[in-house]
């Protein structure tokens, strides 16, 4: 045998533990950073509706959890993350960002206060190595421990307005407390089975909802028993096609789209999420500080007339005749919930005012467009 | 819903029936699934001359845009209004209600058949 036959491929495919109920249910599947997910069931406009209306269910297990425990938990990501993460009372969720010495982003994530000196960190499927790395390599000097628990925990997402009256109806999960007290970005111990499960108030579609971390061995059975439970209530399983339209209608920013090491989180709507009122150090401090360039473009809100959407990738002129874009959109498609043209883009400042009409290059067309705030829809409470 | 056993078939995913001097045009289902719920259709005008292996529509869904091709050098004669209205016609139904147009034409070129078709599809 050469060297280059035991050469390994440079990825492999990933398969999540639920994917035997993703092909039973008759999923189509898409590559998602290297995971085959399903991103649709039957339909992705249905999937929509229905957690809009009723609920959906979600598996996210190709999501990254990272462990972070120790003495020095809290001052550690206080150093190594954009937000006071010391500062979050215990079952408290935060999002965050890792950023890099220049500010730029890393990875947004969501973090989990689960004991006094521990954390649970969620990252995007797509940045799990990044993400561990980048807290690995800075946990050097603080007393504390950065785990990859990834390939042991299974994440699944239950959304919409009928989804706390699923999980009260779903046999054998236990809830360590009052789900109907419990608020938004806030999470609960419980226990499926024997094993235990975390479940949060939290979310990516713009809806009421709940994330369930699970340990790997009951995650299919707890997903069967979601799924019986919701029967009654309208609940259908949602592909990744779905949740990218429902994220988008609830103005959220996904990495790799609106998010990356080159954008700063002032340009992104973000700057609330780094703390500079910090007292301490932490990475990308100095650049935040400085902030972008005034010219550098910004995130807004884009909403047109008719059916055709923008789309990532397309560009933003200011008028139908100017030769240099000043914008590109990050995210577009046809709201399913609004029934016009949504997208989210970067244009330069002096496009950013709300109300200004920008012209979107659809292929070859420019069509109008108006610069809206975001989120583009918000569930009535 | 044609037969799709009697249709022939292009590398681009789409259909052709012939009838006469009048070939029906429209998206396979496998193209159909692959696009996920259609949201939007824009064809060609009626009377319009179309030249095969040219973009002449737009077949957008949630997700993406498909673009389509003219298999065949003509003249629209026809296009199908309930599927502009109704663009979920080319999910629940793209060998029937889902047709998208009708092009007269004087030479016809080779198509794939089923078979051929189904092989390049894997199915």
């Amino acid at each position: 045998m050469t060297s280059a036959d035991m050469s390994a491929p440079a990825t492999r495919t990933r398969y999540s533990p639920l994917h035997q109920a993703h092909v039973d249910a008759g999923a189509s599947f898409t590559d998602f950073a290297g995971w085959q997910m399903p991103v649709r069931y039957s339909s992705d406009l249905a999937e929509h509706h229905a957690v809009r209306s009723a609920a959906g269910i979600f598996d996210l297990s190709h999501m990254a959890e990272i462990v972070v425990a120790g003495p020095d938990a809290g001052a550690f990501l206080d150093y190594a993350l954009a937000g006071k993460l010391s500062a979050i009372d215990l079952l408290q969720a935060k999002y965050s960002l890792i950023l890099n010495e220049a500010g730029g982003i890393i990875d947004d994530i969501v973090v989990y206060r689960t004991n006094e000196n521990e954390y649970l960190v969620v990252a995007n499927a797509g940045n799990r190595l990044q993400a561990f790395e980048a807290l690995s390599a800075r946990s050097a000097r603080f007393d504390v421990s950065v785990l990859d628990r990834s390939d042991d925990v299974a994440l699944i997402a239950v959304q919409g307005p009928d989804s706390r009256a699923i999980l009260e109806a779903t046999e054998g999960l236990a809830v360590d407390g009052d789900l109907a007290a419990l608020k938004y970005y806030r999470a609960l111990g419980g226990t499926y089975r024997d094993g235990t499960v975390l479940i949060a108030r939290t979310g990516y579609t713009g809806e009421d909802g709940f994330e369930l971390y699970v340990d790997v061995p009951d995650a299919a059975a707890l997903w069967d028993a979601l799924v019986v439970a919701g029967k009654a209530h309208g609940l259908v399983p949602a592909g990744l096609a779905s949740r990218d339209t429902l994220r988008l209608e609830a103005g959220m920013p996904l990495y790799g789209h609106e998010l990356n090491t080159s954008t700063y989180p002032a340009q992104a709507g973000l700057g609330r999420v780094v703390s500079l009122a910090k007292e301490t150090d932490f990475i990308g401090r100095a650049a935040s500080e400085e902030g972008p360039s005034a010219d550098a473009r910004v995130l807004v809100g884009l909403v047109s007339a008719g059916k055709r959407a923008g789309r990532a990738d397309y560009e933003i002129f200011p008028s139908t005749d100017a030769t240099e874009a000043s914008g590109v959109i990050t995210s577009g498609a046809l709201s399913p919930t609004l029934g016009y043209p949504i997208a989210m883009a970067y244009v330069a400042p002096a496009l950013a005012r709300l109300g200004t009409e920008v012209f979107v290059d659809v292929r070859g067309s420019r069509i109008p467009a108006t610069v809206t705030s975001l989120p583009f829809y918000k569930r009535q409470k | 819903m044609a037969d799709k056993s009697e249709l022939q078939y292009t590398a681009e995913h789409e259909w052709v029936l012939v009838d006469g001097d009048t070939a029906t045009i429209g998206i396979t289902a496998y193209a159909a699934e692959k696009l996920g719920d259609v949201v939007f259709v824009e064809l060609p005008a009626v009377g319009s001359d179309v030249a095969s292996g040219t973009v002449v529509g737009e077949i957008e869904s949630t997700k993406s845009v498909g673009e389509l091709f003219a298999p065949i050098n003509g003249t629209v004669t026809e296009i199908n209004d309930a599927v502009v209205d109704s663009p979920e016609l080319v999910n629940s139904d793209p060998f029937g209600e889902g047709w998208l147009i009708k092009v007269s034409f004087t030479e016809l070129p080779s198509f794939l058949s089923y078979a051929e078709y189904s092989a390049l599809v894997g199915e």
